[in-house]
Parts: structure tokens; sequence; C-alpha cells
């Protein structure tokens, strides 16, 4: 073998891209390196949109939700007059957070530690003994901090906190058409359905981003789900083997597209649904005719899709809709927060069978995640080889014609918008 | 109908539990259930009256899912439980809480750890238990397992049943 790329004790540079050998490969250190992650931190988290909630997550005017969010604590609120806010959540006087609660409905944000309050414009509207500041500390200053940009998309609401960055919709570029696919789904709204899904576990974010659209592993990781549809009269013949070709999205997103062998709630039925199942995807599947014509209606009904919007959100539309974002607390650990979002319109019958086919692959509980979890804590374990095996291979499908989803192209996508910004910062 | 069993029946019943998950005997531990049983686990800090269809649950197993996690948890390929993890479940607090032999109800609380390669996690919370009566022996109608903590963020899954 050519000696060109170096596999050992190399530290530069992170990802090496030969498009004449045909060979990817991605420096370990990436995963493992505190400097990396303060890097990732500057030139990624503060810089790119990053998905905070669903606007069913706060309905009513005055609801309100706190989430950290890119390493931030914030609070997610719905003002009086109807309008969606992100505020920093930290009172302006010593720093305490403002609000405690995970969810709730209210007209003020009290911090308890001096009772300044705050109404949910995050303007100050009261504190004890206010006439002890000067004329200067009395207008304005001490209002809450409200995050740089929030925008939404079709009921996706996203914060970014660099007050450059370009619009959100100009971000998502081509994400726009399979969140279309995905919101598409109702004829009145979607929703998030049964509250958010929190757990954590030991690997490096983007080993997270690279699972959640990788096809490549899923008879192998999932052989035990895979026993369990047939089991459940899942048709199997329908191979998942993901044969189109993955499509950039811009801006470092990028999105498989394929069939599988597990029942849809939006109009693919499996036989352990029964006649009356087959009987409702006949009907949700004629509404989206009707809506939309039979190509896309079809699309919609049988196109299972796993996108990564970069850096750190997902929409897998599978067997269940599934958002995911996760964020690091170190190098070796990360959060997870996960959601399912479902039409508002469905019936209770197809609500009942989109749960049960979400906690059968997906969350903690399921036949799958857990075991995806345990190869991602493997792979960051074997990272503490680092010095003596330093690359991990990305390189399948590269110089084949046509590069189909089962091969790794997604991964460089984002690995190749990864570089860039992380070497932008450095040069 | 009159009930027939006194808490000390249920402790025995549990502690048999406990011994049979903390050995991986799962077949034997899935016995202890009526057939039709379910086996839920709803997400960490949720409060008694939760229910699958409007929340989303670590686990909401009906009897054909349940028998199918006991399938899975029994083959090399549930990667996260190979090799076994070692289990150490403790039960206590055990309350009997009424009915009859057709249908009772306890709860207790828990405490499971789990430990694999080096890491050990804590699972705590309480069972809620309906129970019925066959053939003169206790079997499990329903169990639910809740976690009284905020998130799983160090536990990270609910790979084991708690």
């Amino acid at each position: 073998m050519a000696a060109t790329i170096p596999i050992k004790n190399i530290t530069e540079p992170y990802v090496v891209e030969d498009n004449e050998r045909h060979t990817f490969l991605v420096n370990r250190r990436a995963f493992v390196d505190p400097n990396v992650l303060a890097q990732e931190q500057a030139a990624i988290f503060d810089k790119c949109w990053l998905y905070i909630g669903h606007e069913s997550e706060i309905p009513n005017n005055e609801d309100f939700l706190t989430r950290a969010v890119g390493g931030r604590e914030l609070i997610f609120v719905r003002g009086k007059d109807g309008t969606a806010r992100a505020f920093f959540n930290t009172c302006p006087h010593r720093g305490a957070m403002v609000c405690r609660e995970k969810k709730g409905k209210g007209k003020m944000f009290r911090c308890f530690y001096h009772a300044w309050t705050f109404d949910l414009e995050g303007k100050l509207i009261q504190r004890p003994e206010a006439e002890r500041y000067s004329e200067a500390a009395q207008e304005g200053m001490h209002n809450l901090v409200q995050v740089a940009k929030l925008e939404q998309y079709r009921g996706l609401y996203f914060v970014n906190f660099d007050d450059a960055a370009i619009d959100l919709v100009t971000y998502l570029a081509g994400a726009v058409e399979y969140i279309d696919l995905t919101i598409d789904h109702s004829e009145v709204a979607m929703e998030i359905v049964g509250g958010m899904q929190e757990y954590g576990f030991q690997a490096n974010w983007k080993l997270l981003a690279e699972n959640s659209f990788d096809a490549y592993h899923g008879l192998s990781t999932h052989a035990t789900y895979f026993d369990y549809v047939v089991a459940a009269g899942g048709q199997f013949g329908e191979t998942l083997t993901a044969t189109a070709e993955p499509t950039d999205l811009g801006n470092g997103h990028a999105v498989i597209e394929y069939g599988a062998p597990w029942g849809r709630p939006i109009a693919k039925p499996v036989a352990a649904w029964g006649d009356e199942g087959a009987a409702e995807c006949a009907e949700i599947h004629k509404r989206l005719e009707e809506r939309f014509g039979k190509e896309r209606a079809d699309r919609i009904a049988n196109n299972n899709f796993n996108m990564v919007i970069f850096p750190n959100f997902v929409i897998n539309n599978i067997m269940a809709i599934t958002l995911r974002t996760f964020f690091p607390e170190a190098p070796d650990h990360q959060h997870v927060k996960a959601w399912t979002l479902a039409p508002a319109d469905e019936s209770a019958s197809m609500r009942e069978r989109r749960l049960y086919n979400f906690l059968e692959f997906l969350g903690p509980g399921g036949f799958a995640t857990p075991d995806d979890c345990e190869a991602l804590k493997l792979c960051q374990k074997g990272y503490t080889n680092l010095t003596n095996a330093g690359w991990n291979d990305i390189s399948k499908g590269m110089g084949q014609d046509p590069i189909i989803s089962n091969d790794e192209e997604q991964m460089r996508i984002f690995w190749r918008e990864w570089d860039r910004r992380i070497a932008g910062m450095s040069s | 109908m009159s009930l027939s069993v006194t808490r000390a029946d249920i402790e025995d019943l549990l502690y048999l539990e406990a011994s049979l998950l903390d050995t991986w005997q799962l077949d034997e531990w899935l016995t202890l259930f009526e057939e039709g049983a379910t086996y839920w686990v709803p997400p960490a800090g949720a409060t008694d009256d939760v229910t699958p269809d409007t929340t989303l649950f670590y686990v909401a197993d009906d009897w054909f899912r349940l028998t199918e996690r006991v399938k899975r948890l029994g083959k090399k390929t549930a990667h996260v439980e190979f090799p076994k993890s070692k289990c150490r479940h403790l039960v206590t607090n055990v309350r009997l809480l009424g009915g009859d032999d057709d249908e009772f109800s306890a709860t207790a609380n828990f405490v499971t750890y789990r430990t694999k390669a080096g890491d050990t996690e804590t699972y705590l919370g309480h069972h809620n238990y309906r129970f019925t009566m066959i053939e003169e022996k206790i079997r499990i109608r329903k169990k639910t397992s809740f976690l009284d903590i905020d998130n799983i963020n160090s536990q990270g899954k609910v790979s084991i049943i708690i």
C-alpha cells in the first residue's frame, strides 16, 4: 500500500480527502481533543442555526419552556402578542437563572434571588428599591438579553447566536424540501407528541451525526430489530438497502431517501395493522393524492429519509418521525434531546400505531437506539488508541458510479463542512 | 371476592423477580406474568397517571413486544447487553394497596444498579404492580417502573429490565 497517507502520530489535518485514490480519512483527534471542542464551540455552535423547539411546544400566548441549546441556557416563550422569543436564562443583575421550570405558563419571570421581575418581552418591570439605582441604571440596561436571532420554518424554530448570520431559510438550503415533505403529512399542523426524551452517553457528538444517517450499519447493528420486524409481520422482501444517491442539500446538510420493510403511519401499512389499518392508510393516501398528486403522495407515504441539518439537528422520517438534537458536554460525552412529531389531525388509532412504532426502534428503551449508543461508545473508547491507530475511514462508495445511500457520501458532506468551518477558524 | 395474599407473599414474589433479573433468567422471569401482561417504563420524572398514548415512554410493551424484548435480550446481537451487564435489583418499601384475588395492586421502591465495562449506572424510582391470582399463584398483570429522576443523562438508556 502506498504510504501517501500518514497513519499514525499525526496532529494535522483533521480531514484528508484524496479524490485520485478515492479515500476519505478523519483524524480521530477530532473526537477527543478538548481544543477541538473549543474550536467547535466558536466556529460551529456560535455561528450555525441550532434547533430550539417546535411551535406546538408553546402553542398559546404566555406559554414558555426552558432549554439548553448550543451551550446556553435559554427561555423560549410566546409573548402576550403571540410572538415567539428566545432569551438567555440569566438575570442581568447577578446572573441567576430567572426561570427554573421546564415549561409552564405565566405573565412574567421573576428571579427569586432579589426579586427582579421581567415581562414576557424580557423587559424589567419591577425590582425592590428601584430608586436606589442611578438614572443610567434605570432605563433599558437591565432587560433580559435576547438571543441574536430566532427564526422558524414551518413551525421548526432555530436560534443563532451570531448577529451576522444569514437568514434561516437560506441556511437550510435544500433541507427545506425535506422539511416540506415532513410537515405536509398534516392538512392542519404537526405537533410534538408526548414530550421530550433526554439522555446522554459517552461518545463525541459527531459520532451521532454520522450514525443518524448511516444506512451501512443497519443490518449488522440492528439485527435484533429486523428479527422483530419479521416477527411482527413486516414485509422484509422490501429491502432496506438504500440504493438511491445521497443528496447534498448545501451548507453541510445531507439526506438519504429509501424504502424499508416497516409500516409508516403516513399511509404505508404492514400486515400487523390488519384490514382496519390498511383501510385507514388507503384513506390517508387518497387525501395525499388529492393534495399533491400521485407521485408526491407515493413519496410521502412510502419513502423514508434520514437527514442531518448541520451541525446537530436530525429529522429521521422512518417508522415514525423523530427530531433529535445533541450537544457535546465534553469531547467524549453528549446530551441528546429527542421528540416525535405527528399530524395533529391524526386518528387515535393511527397515533397509537405511530407511538408503538417509535418505541420499538427509537429512544432509550427501543430495540435499536441503545445498540447505536453502544456502538458509538465503543468508537470513543477505541480512540484511546489514536496515537497508534489514528484515522477513521469514510471512503465507502468513492469512485463508484453511482454512489448510493448505503455508502458514506452523506458523512463526507458533513465532514467537509465541519472541516471548512474549523479550518477557517485556525487560518 | 376476597384477597388471599399478604404483603409477605408479594415481597416473596418481588424478591424472586429481582433474583431472576439479576441472574438474567428472563424466560423464567416472563413466567411470573399473566399472558397478555404489559410492561411500561414512562419517561424520567413522570407522574403515576401518565399513559403511553399521550406521553412518549421509554418502554410501553404489550405482551407481544414484551416477549420479543426477552427474545432480543437473549441474543448476542443485542449489542448493548453483550457481554451481559451485571445487575442488582433492590426492592423495598413494599405496600399492598388492595383489591381482590381477581386483581390487586402493590407498589414498591427500587434501586437498580447496572454495571458494564467499568461503569455503574443507577436507576431509582418506584414500581406500580397490578397482579392477579392464577391457580393460587400470584401473576403480574401490569408492571410500570417509574424513574424518580430528572432525566437519564448519566444512564443513557433503559436496556435492561428495571
